[in-house]
């Protein structure tokens, strides 16, 4: 290993059984054992499935992380970045070695402070003075270390007068404050964070995010952060690692891994599969995909129709559901072509035009009928597409679903008298 | 800064017999801040405190006076009875709640295991040491109890088997944690025995010499009597008594067969211990 690396992680994967862990798993370990000992691999762990959790699979084991290769150096920060359930904190926690990789090899140097919750191991009836210790302790810190560290921390987290009193008086930013200090203040050359700034208020956000940037810019310690804020990604990290099903998508600048992310994940593509008692005519299958950048977003539908018998001419509208419930806009495409049943399945595509949607989930209903009052086929909730562009380029404002899902293309000019 | 720059690697497999004690040596602090944690956190916003600590071993006794010495008329060897009981169940509970307590381990602490890592062993051992404490509580009130026997001229005499205490002490947290271990190590799992092992240690109590002696035992059923006599806790609570109260079956075989039982049980333990610890996250 080089001098300048401080972690090496190579052919790391690890998998998970799906389900009911319990019942039934005693003959599943007994197969298992009976093909270790015969010398064949694990009957339970299939190669090559990636972790895509829309989709179903004939195996019940699933490949959180699968094949992930990257090193870092001393001293980088280092954010990785995904979408929920692309693998980010099972990373994390083997990193803290919380739990044992499937298979794969990790390397480094040097202490881990990490973490992945904030006040693991505080105890409510301790003062918060002996959670400080205990909960450094359980860091890994020796005694004397937090004696020496402790006005720091006390200062850091500003709970000076409320210091003899049990934590479970604490107000819930205070006790947040408390517990990032703590880990904050552990000397160890690799701090591990798993968005934990998602709780506290700004002010204190912005604190925890300065005393990290000291900590890996100042102090030439690696910091390791996991978030879904890409502010606070660009602002801290020097490189980034994209993360998606389980499979290491990119690896690089941090500006890079970023844009990257974005631009591949507005495309949530699902599939819709009938299992339900057939109307006729019906939809037979669905599918949607989103491209483009917002403020240009086109979402396409695929979708295939069919009739067991000849039926007039028909036509499908689509519907987009916003967080809240409510429908936000309806494509009624044009009336020709007109979908004809003629008693086989036939495909169509319909392209939808979006317009700066605020990021956040979506769902699609899909209606199939002849007129306005005969339907012929209603599916709600049919399929999901989820936006994490801003609407608009370099503009981080707040979102909000009760502030509307789409954003009014604007435009200020400033009027200056004229003499 | 920073004076060790120690190199490591977490790897998917790793030796069956790498016991990670020198890691269980760095955080012994951690220790130490666990067992104040649970001997602090016992008492906290009660009145009584650690009084409680004498109440259910005191009751216990009274209990037992009562229902095996008068009612059921057991023989105590010739001893007060409140005395031979107590120091049955003195014992005999510092072993029971190392065990179950140790048993438990994984589950009770799936919340910090889960979120931050640190030796696993030392929760554990920190079981162990706070029970120690509160054994210690329970042994003031049985030595309280001996004086006041001692002193109104009961007929007991203390032998040198006293001496042996320190060992005796050593080997029944041991034993609970030996078994303990192994118990939550296969509970992790399947929860299955953990419904067995709190009324299994009701069962064991009564298959150890707590409420008679095994001389009694020996001489009204000599044809069970080897279940009470290979019990591993067995000789433990006969020598105690032995060196307290001067009645009980010592003998150096039996107690060394205790030790071997409990080396044995702490060594598979720890193994199959930490074994599962590294995966147990996923399962538990």
């Amino acid at each position: 290993m080089s001098k300048n690396i401080a972690i090496k992680v190579e052919n790391l994967s690890k998998a998970y059984q799906l389900g009911q862990i319990g019942t039934g798993t005693i003959s599943r370990d007994l197969e298992r054992w009976y093909a270790r000992i015969r010398g064949k691999e694990d009957p339970f762990l299939r190669i090559g499935e990636s972790n895509n959790q829309n989709t179903k699979s004939e195996s019940d084991v699933v490949w959180s992380l699968k094949d992930i290769n990257f090193e870092i150096e001393q001293g980088d920060a280092v954010g990785i970045i995904g979408r929920n359930g692309a693998g980010k904190s099972t990373l994390l926690k083997i990193l803290s070695k919380v739990t044992a990789p499937t298979t794969g090899k990790i390397s480094g140097k040097g202490r881990i402070a990490s973490l992945l919750e904030v006040g693991t191991g505080f105890h409510p009836e301790l003062s918060g003075r002996e959670n400080i210790f205990l909960n450094g302790a359980i860091l890994g810190m020796r005694k004397k270390e937090i004696q020496r560290k402790l006005d720091e921390i006390v200062d850091f987290a500003g709970i000076e007068r409320y210091l003899d009193t049990p934590v479970k008086r604490y107000s819930s930013g205070m006790y947040v404050r408390l517990a990032f200090a703590v880990a904050a203040h552990l000397e160890s050359e690799m701090l591990i964070v798993d968005e934990v700034l998602a709780v506290g208020d700004a002010e204190f956000q912005k604190k925890c995010l300065g005393k990290m940037g000291e900590v890996s810019k100042g102090e030439g310690r690696t910091v390791l952060f996991v978030s879904h804020n890409m502010d606070a990604v660009l602002n801290l990290c020097k490189s980034g690692i994209v993360l998606k099903d389980g499979l290491l998508d990119f690896l690089g600048g941090a500006t890079s891994s970023v844009r990257h992310y974005q631009s591949h994940n507005l495309n949530t593509i699902c599939n819709w599969k009938s299992t339900r008692k057939l109307t006729n005519p019906h939809f037979s299958f669905l599918k949607c995909s989103i491209s483009g950048k917002q403020p240009e977003l086109t979402l396409t539908i695929d979708f295939k129709t069919n009739s067991t018998s000849k039926h007039p001419n028909a036509f499908a509208v689509f519907g987009i559901k916003g967080s809240l419930g409510g429908t936000i806009m309806e494509a009624i495409p044009e009336l020709q072509p007109y979908i004809k049943f003629e008693g086989q399945e036939t495909s169509y595509r319909c392209e939808i035009k979006l317009n700066r949607f605020i990021p956040g989930p979506y769902s699609i209903y899909a209606w199939l009928g002849v007129s306005e009052s005969e339907n012929c086929d209603w599916l709600d909730d049919v399929l999901h597409f989820e936006i994490f562009d801003a609407p608009m380029d370099n503009r981080t404002f707040p979102y909000a679903a009760r502030t509307g899902f789409q954003v009014a293309e604007s435009k200020l000019t400033s009027m200056i008298p004229h003499d | 800064m920073i004076k060790e720059e120690q190199q490591w690697t977490i790897e998917a497999k790793s030796s069956l017999f790498d016991l990670k004690l020198h890691e269980v040596w760095a955080y012994r602090d951690l220790l130490v801040l666990l067992v104040r944690r649970d001997f602090v956190s016992f008492y906290k916003q009660t009145i009584l405190g650690p009084l409680w600590f004498f109440i259910q071993p005191l009751f216990t006794t009274i209990i037992f006076t009562f229902i095996f010495g008068n009612l059921a008329g057991i023989s105590t060897d010739g001893l007060p009875k409140p005395l031979f009981y107590m120091a049955g169940i003195t014992a005999w509970n510092y072993f029971a709640d190392c065990l179950t307590k140790t048993s438990s381990v994984f589950r009770d602490n799936a919340g910090i295991f889960g979120k931050v890592y640190f030796p696993r062993l030392i929760m554990p051992l920190s079981i162990v040491v706070s029970n120690l404490v509160r054994f210690g509580v329970q042994m003031l009130l049985f030595l309280i109890l001996l004086a006041y026997y001692y002193f109104s001229g009961a007929n007991f005499n203390i032998s040198w088997a006293i001496c042996l205490f320190p060992v005796i002490v050593i080997l029944m947290a041991l034993l609970g944690l030996g078994a303990g271990m192994i118990i939550s190590a296969m509970t992790t799992k399947y929860r299955d025995l953990a419904f067995l092992i709190s009324f299994g240690v009701q069962l064991l109590m009564y298959a150890t010499t707590v409420i008679y002696p095994l001389s009694e035992a020996i001489k009204k059923y000599p044809e069970y009597a080897w279940i009470i006599k290979y019990n591993p806790m067995t000789p433990i609570i006969e020598t105690f008594r032995y060196g307290f109260l001067g009645e009980g079956s010592f003998s150096w075989f039996s107690l060394g067969y205790a030790t071997i039982v409990t080396i044995v049980l702490l060594l598979i333990g720890t193994v199959v211990f930490n074994k599962v610890e590294r995966n147990f996250v996923d399962t538990v």
